[in-house]
């Protein structure tokens, strides 16, 4: 027996659109948490770099130049150039394409399936559950990135093959969460009154029970999304997936890596940077994501 | 004059929520004295547990003591620090809830656990407390208490664990018992019997209680004085007798007058002048509606007890039937299957003739009968999508079993919603920022929405307060009278059973013990088990039976 809240919503709801509705529910999610509001700040600046990347960067991320080999950060090359010339500053920035698109592709393909997968076995139970249970505890049993180097390794080493292989060893989280998620609420009231309303399981499951799993799956995917940024760019590291000369942050480190001795410590502490601060990021917009989509949050 | 026990004056609470600071206890002043039991009677939001939650200090982060005093045997609880406290809760003051099972550890011997106290407070010792808890468990009267000690909470009933629940709180020998809605969720009977242990034990004890509950009913008989409690502030204060014959404030009246009793109307619960006021039906039934022949269920193997044991009864055209029993003993399930949300083991279920139970629950969402057969669930929150608006809640039906256009289903919601009496603005919200009432209704616009000839209301007003109740029990008479519906009315409650169902029947363990017209079933039982559900209902004492008179 709390004090009561609920009589003294405002009636303004009512009046504003969908998208009105949403847009002060983001000022509020923002307002309330102050890292919500750095996280979502953060998240702009990289969505910024990865569209406008090559009209921003100062500097073709390409064009090599040897008079210019591994210069220590200046006002002209603000994180330094490496050994062959090139602007770390414009390759960091033009890299934000390739690393994002590759974590959100896979993290995508990861929820779509995962979930989809997840929640039949859910709603089902039967044999579609155990055969997906097996399936994902097959998955999980391997070390996950040794799973992902094993995929690469063998399908081919293409950046398409670098997505598939993070979309695989993601796919768990999603089909268990989905699937515990769904489990608990298949046969409460509401999903009862839904079938007596005249809607058949697939409807049930479709827009009944996955809008209601989607707040936890947010916080999953934006977790997911750092890791797997974190994964690709391990790949490369160790030679997998992307290719020089392209721009990546893994094959940054890794080719700067070899600098760190020799002094010339900006060849991989800037892509370093970037690939901690982008991990970062989507680490702390999970909850702010989740606050989002919730409509328990909203007033 | 003693000092009594305990006394509180002024007492304010606050509360710091989103929208500012919210007063959830406005200046309430109540005193207790040894032995004597007070019950605290109001409806949700009136501040009645946050009272006793400042007494014992123990109120969440976000409410705080705003002033006065709160003194328990001369030592002020408001500005006791830590230690002190510990030293009384337990102790001096114990508490029991609302839900037993909750306040149980679930993987811990319920012996074991009254032992923990016992030890905590340093009121036994390592080499007697068992044999103390064996005592305690005694003293609830649990039958085979040596054996009972290593019990989990789950192999026990609801009762029992609220009497562990008991036996924990007192363990220590309190001199208040503070018990917050000990017995809601309980069926009747046992209601009655944990009751009656709770005012055997304080009378020995010479143990003073507090009772807190929505229940005028259950405060009369139990209390020696009463406080009803409105939106924070105490209105009205008097011994229970005094209370009962004459009400002064309007809203001890409004309560009373909204708690059915023995001989009244499914219209005396509200206001004459109330516009909402139904006129109980005194239509003779049709032919017969649905008739469930020998039907059986069983959860677990052949060998197991049935659920439903080769049940049969009709519903005839335009009936209104109760079906009533205690927790487990098949009604849920038995609706579930006319509903087709569940399949019967044997049997057969006819709807007009026609033998619905072949069709599977499964393929039963496409079938004809689907639109004719709806439901009103127990929880209007649970109910709900979360996640959709009412209006969309309601608009489901229309869309999937009438193929309403999104123009037509538009209207028709709006005029749904109007019959029911929820203003058009709540229609965009989500289940969340509706009141219980509010809530309640949309499942019932829900499940009018395609004017079913059967509606199943399954304890529609379980989970309402009584003021609340009597606007749905009404709205529920008027819309059976004007969309010519039959009822199946489930409940636990005869008192509501009575208002709204022109006949009656009695289940227990999965059969009909007995059925008949609700007025001679009720007040001419035949059968025992009927007798002891009636004989377990508290009333209120009989003098508050024309507070209609007293209102105008």
């Amino acid at each position: 027996m709390r004090a009561t809240t609920a009589t003294q919503v405002p009636n303004t709801a009512a009046k504003t659109t969908a998208f009105g509705r949403f847009v002060r529910h983001l000022g509020y999610v923002m307002t309330e948490n102050p890292v919500t509001a750095l996280a979502f700040g953060l998240f702009l600046i990289f969505v910024i770099a990865a569209i406008f990347g090559p009209w921003l960067s100062p500097h073709d991320p390409l064009a090599t130049l040897s008079a210019r080999a591994l210069q220590p950060p200046s006002w002209d090359h603000w994180f330094g150039t490496d050994q062959l010339g090139r602007d770390v500053f414009s390759r960091v920035i033009v890299a934000t394409r390739l690393d994002l698109m590759i974590a959100v592709t896979a993290v995508a393909m990861a929820f779509v399936v995962g979930s989809a997968l997840g929640a039949i076995a859910g709603y089902f139970g039967g044999w579609w559950d155990r055969i997906t249970g097996r399936l994902v505890d097959t998955i999980m049993a391997f070390p996950l990135f040794v799973l992902a180097m094993g995929i690469v390794a063998a399908a081919g080493n293409t950046i398409d093959n670098i997505v598939y292989a993070t979309a695989i060893i993601n796919l768990p989280f999603y089909a268990r969460m989905a699937r515990a998620e769904v489990n608990i609420r298949r046969n409460s009231g509401f999903v009862q009154a839904a079938r007596l309303s005249g809607n058949g399981d697939w409807r049930i499951l479709a827009f009944q029970l996955f809008p209601n799993v989607l707040p936890p799956m947010m916080v999953q995917i934006s977790l997911n999304l750092g890791w797997a940024i974190l994964n690709a760019a391990g790949l490369s590291f160790i030679g997998l997936g992307v290719r020089p000369p392209t721009p990546e942050w893994g094959i940054m480190v890794a080719e700067g890596a070899n600098f760190i001795v020799s002094g010339e410590w900006w060849l991989a502490l800037f892509p370093g940077l970037a690939l901690m601060l982008a991990v970062f990021t989507f680490n702390l917009l999970g909850d702010g994501l989740r606050d989002l989509v919730d409509p328990l949050r909203r007033t | 004059m003693t000092v009594p026990l305990v006394d509180i004056r002024d007492l304010s609470v606050e509360f710091n929520t989103r929208r500012g600071t919210v007063s959830a206890v406005k200046r309430v002043s109540l005193q207790i004295a040894k032995g004597e039991t007070v019950g605290i009677v109001g409806e949700s939001g009136s501040g009645k547990s946050v009272t006793s939650y400042a007494l014992m200090r123990i109120l969440d982060r976000a409410g705080r003591i705003a002033g006065g005093s709160v003194v328990f045997g001369g030592v002020d609880v408001a500005n006791a620090d830590k230690r002190t406290l510990s030293e009384l809760r337990g102790r001096e003051m114990s508490m029991i809830f609302q839900n037993p099972r909750a306040a149980l550890n679930p993987i811990r011997r319920v012996g074991q656990q009254i032992e923990d106290v016992l030890l905590e407070h340093g009121m036994a010792k390592h080499g007697n407390a068992r044999d103390k808890a064996i005592k305690m468990l005694a003293a609830v009267r649990i039958a085979d208490p040596e054996k009972r000690y290593s019990a989990y909470p789950f192999e026990l009933s609801g009762g029992m664990c609220q009497r562990i629940v008991i036996a924990i709180a007192l363990a220590c020998r309190p001199q208040l018992l503070i018990a917050d809605e000990p017995t809601t969720g309980l069926d009747v009977t046992t209601q009655k019997t944990v009751m009656e242990l709770i005012v055997e034990l304080a009378r020995e004890r010479d143990m003073a209680t507090l009772f807190i509950t929505h229940d005028l009913g259950l405060a009369a008989t139990w209390c020696d004085r009463i406080l009803v409690m409105e939106n924070g502030e105490v209105v009205e204060a008097k011994p229970t007798r005094e209370l009962f014959a004459a009400p002064s404030h309007p809203y001890t009246r409004r309560l009373l007058q909204a708690t059915p009793h023995r001989d009244s109307r499914v219209c005396d619960l509200l206001p004459v002048d109330d516009p909402r006021r139904a006129v109980p039906s005194t239509a003779a039934p049709g032919k017969p509606l649905l008739e469930v022949k020998a039907v059986t269920k069983r959860f677990g193997g052949a060998s197991s007890r049935p659920a439903v044991d080769a049940l049969s009864f009709q519903i005839g055209e335009g009936e209104s039937l109760g079906l009533v029993g205690e927790s487990g003993c098949g009604k849920s399930t038995t609706s579930a299957m006319i509903m087709r949300l569940l399949d019967p083991d044997s049997g057969q279920i006819l709807f007009r003739s026609d033998d619905i139970g072949t069709v599977t629950a499964r393929r039963f969402a496409s079938h004809p009968a689907r639109r004719s057969l709806q439901m009103v669930f127990q929880d209007p929150t649970d109910s709900l999508n979360p996640r959709w608006s009412a209006r969309r809640s309601i608009a489901d039906p229309l869309y999937r079993l009438a193929a309403s256009s999104r123009r037509a289903a538009e209207r028709q919601v709006n005029e749904l919603a109007e019959r029911v009496g929820l203003s058009n603005h709540l229609l965009e919200r989500f289940p969340h920022q509706l009141s219980g009432g509010q809530k309640a209704r949309v499942g019932i616009a829900r499940a009018v929405a395609l004017s079913p000839s059967l509606l199943i209301l399954d304890e529609p007003t379980a989970a309402l307060d009584v003021s609340v109740q009597a606007v749905v029990l009404n709205l529920l008479v008027s819309l059976r009278e004007q969309l010519g519906m039959s009822y199946l009315f489930i409940s636990h409650d005869l008192n509501v059973v009575r208002l709204v169902c022109d006949r009656v029947m009695v289940m227990r363990a999965g059969q009909i013990v007995e059925q008949g017209p609700t007025a001679s079933l009720l007040t001419h039982p035949s059968h025992d088990y009927t007798r002891t559900l009636l004989d377990a209902i508290p009333h209120p004492p009989a003098s508050s039976r024309q507070p209609r008179e007293a209102a105008t």
